[in-house]
């Protein structure tokens, strides 16, 4: 990119729409990089204009994690595309036990997108950043031709170091281990579904799109022996289980009593035929730690406010098979299984 | 939540089983069909087969209502949209039902067909209204339950004057296809199933009433009870069908008292008789042509007859070779009997209709089943010996 210049007029962002030429590499594109994206990004790193940012490393081992957002719709109950991308990429990088430190962002715009609603998101962006104290040190804008796109994709990166002593990986967990979950499961993809169009319905529920790390932070400097961290999104607690019983070789036995879900939730999925345990989460972990951690581990993260709602859900069993299965609060037993297709409602 | 909870509750599932175990009589075998897609879920969600004592078996039924609707009017659907260019409405579960040639709405939509999930009949009403130069068809499917909802769209859509929606109509009846299984010869001559009673539907009793099945609980000698959707419905009720099976009783009871009334609902059924009527015979997949188990718009509403409208192929496709959703559905297989199950047929993958909704067998064994840990272990065994 070249040195800031100064351009006659500013671009108008109330009324204003995404042309090609916001993509094409000239005078335009610059402009919008400059009123739009490095103003509300602003920091050091993004202010030289290069189409890199440098920075120096520390020593010990880096993490490096990316994330696309398609989210439909754009904005819902509790966040948006902006701040989703920014907590998913750092929860993404965090679940190593890392400390996030720059994130990169690339926008894939569609012609005929209002710019009101672009400069909404990059200053919701901005607010997840600072507030994290994550900065976006570098970017990219690429515009595609109207009916290509869906209004806004983006890709975000994150970097991250993780502190010495710390080996946490899906491939870690061992029978006997304690399986914890931070918080309620399916707030996320209730209070999107809650905002589709076609399936609009009256509810307090919010999404919890939040940074994790700070809660991270805690937990591996209470118990450095943790093993596992997952945030459980797409698929939701269910497939998450699924991912870390397949990579580790065991099995998984968990108690659907202790398995934090709130009522509105447990109701909407009610009335739509959906099983809370494969509703998405954009704020919630997945800790499992030697047993005789758990409890410690439990304390260390309902110390922190994203992690109050903290509870010890079940424990890995010796499984070669994999099975994730749950004792139910009826009394029997059930497979966990793997999402299949898509959650659809049922009809009756 | 507090209204379900108390229909889940742990400690009375204890009572129940007890009571259960105490009452069945350990030299007999108790086959109990619940004949809703419904019942089957919440027996292999919770788990209900696990309290039961090893001589009380649920029979799984042929009540999901996108697993008996035949191959060739899901290709009829495909039609609507691909030939005749038509927006086509449907609820989520038919998506993904196998159509011929290896097609299914969901397939059809990404090949460009016009195809949208609609979560009621309200919706394709919207459609129909936003789009007045598109022909918009309501795919209607289901039982008694879902088939008040398509009379009041068809009603709405007249006093609307909305001449570009019309119904696909594919309602079904659930006496008639109750009665069909007890004539089986399966069942009456050859002896290979054994029903001693019918956890009677939920939904659908609270709209037709506990009434129409009083004729062949009489003439079948069969018991029914009828059953909420709630794990502790389902283990009350067979506690029930239990007692009138040891005293020889064959009557038609009600557990699901707090929804289902002997006459049902009146209003419901005076809108579903004004705008359908009976069809003389109508397909099942798994049953065959049963005669007078279907619903089709009367010629007073023919403009919305989707039927009547467009000039439908006349269909031929068959469900994939090997198959056995036909046999699951008479309740004479089980999933585990059939060679695709787990192995070409999964729910990622599904070969068979049974495989594709929540409320059926094979999805429902695969989903949450038990057996599939036993098949593993078994399986385990026998390479270490």
């Amino acid at each position: 990119m070249n040195a800031p210049r100064r351009f006659p007029t500013r671009i108008n962002m109330r009324t204003g729409r995404v042309d090609i030429t916001h993509g094409a590499g000239g005078r335009a594109m610059a402009q919008l990089i400059e009123e739009l994206f490095v103003r509300h990004f602003d920091n050091a790193l993004l202010r030289r204009m290069d189409d890199q940012a440098v920075f120096a490393v520390e020593a010990g081992r880096m993490v490096m994690a990316t994330d696309g957002h398609v989210v439909s719709p754009l904005f819902f109950p509790g966040g948006d595309i902006g701040s989703l991308s920014v907590h998913g990429t750092i929860n993404d990088v965090a679940m190593s036990g890392a400390r996030p430190l720059y994130l990169s962002a690339g926008f894939i715009l569609e012609e005929g997108f209002a710019l009101a609603d672009l400069e909404r998101i990059v200053k919701s962006m901005a607010a997840a950043a600072a507030q994290a104290g994550v900065p976006v040190v570098t970017g990219d804008t690429k515009v595609v031709e109207r009916g290509k796109g869906d209004g806004v994709f983006i890709t975000t990166t994150g970097v991250g170091v993780v502190p010495p002593g710390l080996d946490i990986s899906g491939a870690n967990a061992r029978p006997g281990d304690a399986i914890l979950v931070s918080g309620h499961m399916g707030d996320h993809g209730v209070a999107i579904m809650s905002s589709r169009e076609n399936l609009e319905f009256e509810t307090e529920i919010r999404s919890d799109s939040a940074a994790l790390h700070g809660l991270v932070a805690e937990m591996v400097a209470a118990v450095p022996e943790i093993r596992v961290l997952r945030d459980p999104t797409r698929g939701g607690l269910a497939a998450t289980l699924n991912e870390i019983a397949h990579a580790s070789g065991v099995g998984m036995r968990l108690d659907e009593e202790a398995i934090p879900i709130r009522a509105e939730v447990e109701a909407a999925c009610e009335l739509l035929g959906l099983d809370p345990l494969y509703v998405a989460n954009e704020g919630k972990l997945v800790a499992i730690c030697p047993a005789g951690r758990a409890e410690a581990l439990l304390a260390a993260m309902r110390g922190h406010p994203l992690g109050r709602d903290a509870a010890i859900i079940g424990e890995v069993t010796e499984d070669d098979m994999g099975f994730v299965t749950m004792e139910t609060g009826f009394g029997g037993t059930r497979i966990v299984d793997w999402l299949a297709g898509e959650q659809l409602p049922r009809i009756c | 939540m507090k209204y379900v909870d108390d229909f889940r509750r742990k400690d009375i599932a204890k009572t129940l089983a007890a009571r259960i175990a105490a009452e069945a009589d350990p030299a007999r075998q108790y086959n109990v069909m619940e004949f809703c897609g419904g019942h089957t879920h919440a027996i292999f969600r919770y788990g209900v087969q696990d309290l039961m004592p090893g001589n009380v078996r649920f029979v799984h039924g042929p009540g999901c209502p996108v697993c008996v609707l035949p191959i060739p009017r899901i290709d009829n659907a495909i039609e609507l949209a691909e030939r005749h260019g038509a927006i086509l409405c449907s609820y989520g579960d038919m998506m993904r039902v196998p159509a011929s040639k290896k097609r299914s709405l969901i397939r059809a939509k990404a090949d460009g067909a016009d195809i949208r999930m609609v979560y009621s009949t309200q919706d394709a009403l919207k459609i129909a209204r936003e789009n007045p130069d598109r022909q918009v068809v309501f795919f209607a499917i289901g039982f008694e339950t879902t088939t008040p909802p398509t009379a009041v769209a068809i009603r709405q859509a007249r006093a609307e004057g909305l001449d570009n929606f019309t119904v696909f109509c594919n309602h079904v009846l659930t006496p008639a296809a109750i009665q069909h299984i007890l004539q089986s010869p399966e069942l009456r001559e050859l002896g290979q199933v054994r029903i001693d009673g019918f956890l009677g539907p939920s939904h659908v009793s609270s709209i037709i009433g506990s009434a129409p099945y009083d004729y062949f609980a009489e003439e079948f000698q069969k018991p029914v009870v009828i059953a909420g959707f709630e794990p502790l419905d389902v283990m009350q009720a067979t506690l029930m069908l239990i007692r009138q099976i040891n005293e020889g009783r064959f009557e038609v009871e009600n557990e699901y008292t707090r929804v289902v009334t002997p006459e049902g609902n009146l209003k419901a059924q005076a809108l579903v008789s004004e705008v359908f009527e009976l069809r003389p015979a109508f397909e099942w997949r798994g049953l065959g042509e049963v005669p007078w188990s279907a619903l089709r718009i009367r010629a007073e509403f023919a403009e919305f007859d989707a039927e009547r409208r467009f000039a439908l192929e006349q269909g031929s496709g068959q469900d994939v070779k090997g198959c056995e959703c036909p046999a699951i559905l008479r309740g004479v297989k089980k999933p585990t009997d059939c060679k695709l199950f787990g192995t070409v047929c999964t729910p990622d993958n599904p070969q068979g209709s049974c495989m594709v909704s929540s409320e059926g067998s094979c999805a429902a064994y695969w989903s949450y089943g038990r057996f599939r840990i036993d098949r593993a272990r078994a399986r385990t065994k026998e390479a270490a010996a």
